[in-house]
C-alpha cells in the first residue's frame, strides 16, 4: 500500500545521522539522503485518476476548465429549475438569499451591491463556485456543459454577453467582467502611526450613536418570555 | 415594573444580576449608596452559614455519571449565540463566542464560534484523505493516520473570522460583546507543519501559491501565498488537547496563524500547489474590502491588532460600586501583545492594564485593570499596541481610509457606556 515504504521515517534518519557523524555508515547515510521528495516515507501516491475527480477548481487564466460548452438558453432553463427558488428568476434574489445581478455603478454608493457584474472581477469564479457550491445543498450536480451553460446565463443577467451567446472553454478568457480592474493590494497599514497618546487627548466626547435604539440585538428566549 | 425591564442580550438570567437592573431601572437611582444596597446576596437561606446545605450532608453522583464532562447546570447560559437575521439559513451563517463569560485567553471547545458556508461535513476520519497535487514532484494521499506520524507542533493561536466586528462599520448595532466581537476564539491546536507535507511532496520551486480547499459541500477553498504556507502553518487534528469538534473541521482543519478565519480551511481536504493565485469566491466576492472610492483591497489576510473589554459589557452590567475587575482581550496577527491601555473617559486619558501570561504571539492575550467605581457614568474603552508598535485604532481614523462599506477587518476601538444605574451599552462616539 506505501510506496515510500522504502524511505527511512524520521527518527530513523536522524539515527543514521548520528551514524554517519561517527563515521560509521556513510553507505547508509547517502541512502536516506536520496530519499527525496520528502524524506518521512508517509502517504502513498495519488494516481491521476484520483486527482482528476477532485481538481476541479478554475483560475481566471482558464486553467482548470474542462472541454464543454453551454448557451444562455439552456443556461435560462436550468437556473430557473435549479437556482431561480433561492436567487430569483432574474436573480434579484428571494428573501436573504444573494443577489446575482446589478447593482452596476453601486460601488461608491451608500448602499452598494455587490455581484457577478458589480464587483466580481472574473468570470472563472462563477464558474468555478456554481460547480463546487451549487445549488445549495447538492454541490458537484451540474454537469460540465451545465455549469457553462448557468454561467452563461448569469453572464446574461449582468448583461455582459447577449442572449444567443455560447460559452465555451475556447472562448472562455474572452468574457470580460466591468469590476476587473477594481482590486488592488494593500502596501503595508493604510493608517498614521505614532506613539499613542495617554493624557489629555481630546477635550471633549459625545456619544453620537446607541446600540439600544437600533434594537436589533438577539434575545435570549427565556428574557423575551418574561 | 416588569416592562421597564432593560434590555440586555443574552443576560445570563443570573436573580442577583437582574433584581439589580429591575431595581436599578425602576428606582432611577440618584445614589450609588441605594444601589449598592440593591446588589446585595440572593439564594437560598437554607444553604447559606450557618445552615449546612444537602450536598454537604448526602453522597452526590458517582464517576461515570458524564462519561464525557459537561458544565455545571448554573452555567447553562454559556453558549455560543446566533444573530438569526443575518443569514438566508442556518447552514450558512455565523454563530458568536460568549466572551464576556470565559477568562483566561483559552476559549473552551464548545464555546468557538462557528461560521459554515454549508453544514458541518460530518467525516468518518477512516474516510477522509488530503491529496497534495499540483507543482509537486510527487502528488501524494495521505490518511489522518499518516499525518499525525509526522513530527507534531503544539501552538496556542487565536481565530479571527474578518467580519468579526463587521455590523459595526457604520454605528453602534449590536449591543453585547458576543455579537460586537465573539468571531474570535483561541485554542492550542496539535498538528504537522504544513511545509513537512509540502516536502514531502516535493514542493517544485515554480510553486507560489496554494490553494487549500475543504470537504464539505461548500468546497470552502482560498489561494495562499507559498511564503506563508512554508512558514507558520499546520494542518491540525487536535484542539486543546482532543480531536477537533466536527464544527471546527474534524478531522482535519488548516491553521494559518494571524491570518483571517475563512483561510483556516476546516474538513481539509486538499492542497493544490500553483503558480498564480486562483481568485475563487471567497476572495473575491466575500473578504475583499471595498473603499469609498469604488476600489477594493484584496488579499487583507492579517488581522490587525485589536481588543475588548469583555467585563463590564451590555451582558455584564455593574453589580454594585465599589472593587470591580475591568477584563478583556488583546490579540495581533502580526505577532505578540506589548500593551493594553484602558480609558474610563472615552479615550481622553489612559492607564496600562496588566497583561496575564504567557504573552504568545497571533494568540488572545487577557488583560485586567483593577478598579473602583464611584457610580458614575464611565466611557469604557481599550487600546492595544503590538511588539511591531502598531496602535489599535479609532473606528473615525478607520472610516477615514475606508468609508463604512468595507465589511471586514473592522478592529476599531469599542466603547462601552456605563450609566448610573450600572447598565452598559454599546456606543459610538464623535
Ligand atoms: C437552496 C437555496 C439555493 C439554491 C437552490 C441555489 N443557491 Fe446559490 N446560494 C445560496 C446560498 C445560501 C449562497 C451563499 C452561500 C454562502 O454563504 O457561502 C449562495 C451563493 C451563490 C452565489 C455566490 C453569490 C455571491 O455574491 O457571492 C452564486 C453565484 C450562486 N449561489 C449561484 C447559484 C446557481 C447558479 C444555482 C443553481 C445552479 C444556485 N446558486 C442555487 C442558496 C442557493
Amino acid at each position: 500500500m506505501c510506496a515510500w515504504a522504502s524511505v527511512a521515517v524520521p527518527k530513523l534518519t536522524t539515527r543514521l545521522g548520528v551514524v554517519a557523524a561517527l563515521g560509521l555508515g556513510l553507505a547508509l547515510a547517502a541512502s536516506a539522503a536520496s530519499a527525496e521528495p520528502g524524506g518521512f516515507g508517509l502517504g502513498r501516491a495519488a494516481t491521476p485518476e484520483e486527482i482528476a475527480g477532485w481538481d476541479v477548481d478554475v483560475r481566471p487564466d482558464g486553467t482548470g476548465l474542462p472541454p464543454g460548452e453551454g448557451s444562455v438558453q439552456e443556461g435560462e432553463e436550468i437556473y430557473l429549475e435549479r437556482c431561480a427558488a433561492c436567487h430569483g428568476e432574474f436573480g434579484e434574489g428571494a428573501g436573504r438569499y444573494p443577489v446575482l445581478m446589478g447593482g452596476f455603478d453601486s460601488l461608491e454608493e451608500d448602499r452598494p451591491e455587490k455581484t457577478i457584474g458589480s464587483y466580481w472581477p472574473y468570470a472563472s469564479t462563477v464558474w468555478d463556485y456554481v460547480q463546487r457550491a451549487m445549488p445549495f445543498g447538492e454541490a458537484r450536480s451540474l454537469s460540465d456543459d451545465e455549469t457553462y451553460a448557468v454561467t452563461a446565463f448569469l453572464l446574461y443577467l449582468n448583461e455582459v454577453v447577449e442572449d444567443d451567446f455560447v460559452l465555451t472553454r475556447e472562448n472562455f478568457t474572452e468574457v470580460r467582467l466591468p469590476n476587473r480592474d477594481g482590486f488592488f493590494m494593500r502596501d503595508g497599514s493604510d493608517l498614521p502611526s505614532g506613539e499613542p497618546c495617554m493624557k489629555d487627548c481630546k477635550a471633549a466626547v459625545e456619544v453620537i450613536g446607541r446600540a439600544r435604539t437600533l434594537d436589533v440585538t438577539p434575545e435570549d428566549e427565556q428574557q423575551a418570555l418574561e | 415594573m416588569t416592562d421597564r425591564k432593560p434590555k440586555a442580550p443574552g443576560l445570563p438570567a443570573s436573580p442577583e444580576r437582574r433584581r439589580f437592573l429591575l431595581t436599578g431601572a425602576a428606582g432611577g437611582l440618584a445614589s450609588a449608596g441605594a444601589l449598592a444596597g440593591t446588589a446585595a446576596a440572593a439564594g437560598n437561606p437554607e444553604n447559606l452559614p450557618p445552615n449546612v446545605a444537602d450536598w454537604s450532608r448526602y453522597l452526590g453522583s458517582g464517576v461515570d455519571a458524564q462519561p464525557y464532562g459537561v458544565p455545571s447546570e448554573h452555567e447553562a447560559h454559556v453558549i455560543r449565540r446566533n444573530v438569526p437575521w443575518l443569514t438566508a439559513t442556518p447552514e450558512s451563517s455565523v454563530n458568536f463566542t460568549p466572551l464576556h463569560e470565559l477568562d483566561g485567553f483559552v476559549t473552551p471547545n464548545g464555546l468557538c464560534f462557528e461560521r459554515h458556508h454549508g453544514g458541518v461535513a460530518e467525516i468518518d476520519p477512516a474516510d477522509h484523505r488530503l491529496m497534495i497535487h499540483g507543482l509537486v514532484e510527487k502528488p501524494l494521499l495521505f490518511t489522518v493516520a499518516d499525518i499525525k506520524r509526522f513530527p507534531q507542533e503544539n501552538r496556542f493561536h487565536f481565530l479571527e473570522c474578518a467580519a468579526n466586528g463587521g455590523m459595526e462599520w457604520r454605528g453602534a448595532q449590536l449591543n453585547g460583546v458576543q455579537y460586537t466581537h465573539g468571531m474570535v476564539h483561541c485554542v492550542q491546536y496539535t498538528g504537522v507543519p504544513l511545509k513537512l507535507l509540502l516536502q514531502e511532496a516535493g514542493l517544485k520551486t515554480s510553486g507560489t501559491w496554494i490553494l487549500a480547499e475543504g470537504a464539505d459541500s461548500a468546497g470552502m477553498s482560498r489561494s495562499i501565498p507559498i511564503e506563508k504556507a512554508l512558514d507558520d502553518c499546520l494542518v491540525a487534528y487536535s484542539m486543546n488537547g482532543e480531536r477537533l469538534r466536527p464544527e471546527q473541521g474534524y478531522p482535519l482543519r488548516l491553521v494559518v496563524p494571524g491570518w483571517e478565519g475563512n483561510m483556516w480551511v476546516k474538513w481539509l481536504r486538499r492542497i493544490e500547489v500553483g503558480d498564480a493565485a486562483w481568485y475563487h469566491r471567497e476572495e473575491t466576492s466575500k473578504y475583499t474590502d471595498l473603499l469609498p472610492d469604488g476600489r477594493a483591497y484584496k488579499f487583507t489576510w492579517t488581522m490587525e491588532a485589536k481588543s475588548v473589554i469583555t467585563s463590564p459589557c451590555p451582558e455584564m452590567p455593574m453589580t454594585d460600586t465599589g472593587a470591580h475587575v475591568i477584563k478583556g482581550l488583546a490579540w495581533s496577527g502580526n505577532g505578540r501583545i506589548k500593551r493594553v491601555d484602558v480609558s474610563l473617559d472615552g479615550g481622553k486619558n489612559w492607564r496600562t492594564a496588566r497583561l496575564h501570561g504567557p504573552v504568545l504571539p497571533k494568540c488572545l492575550t487577557r488583560f485586567t485593570l483593577d478598579w473602583a467605581w464611584d457610580g458614575k457614568p464611565v466611557l469604557l474603552q481599550s487600546r492595544c499596541i503590538d511588539e511591531t508598535g502598531y496602535v489599535q485604532p479609532e473606528i473615525a481614523a478607520l472610516q477615514k481610509v475606508r468609508g463604512v462599506n468595507s465589511i471586514y477587518h473592522n478592529h476599531a476601538i469599542q466603547t462601552w457606556l456605563v450609566n448610573e444605574s450600572g447598565e452598559v451599552e454599546n456606543v459610538r462616539l464623535g
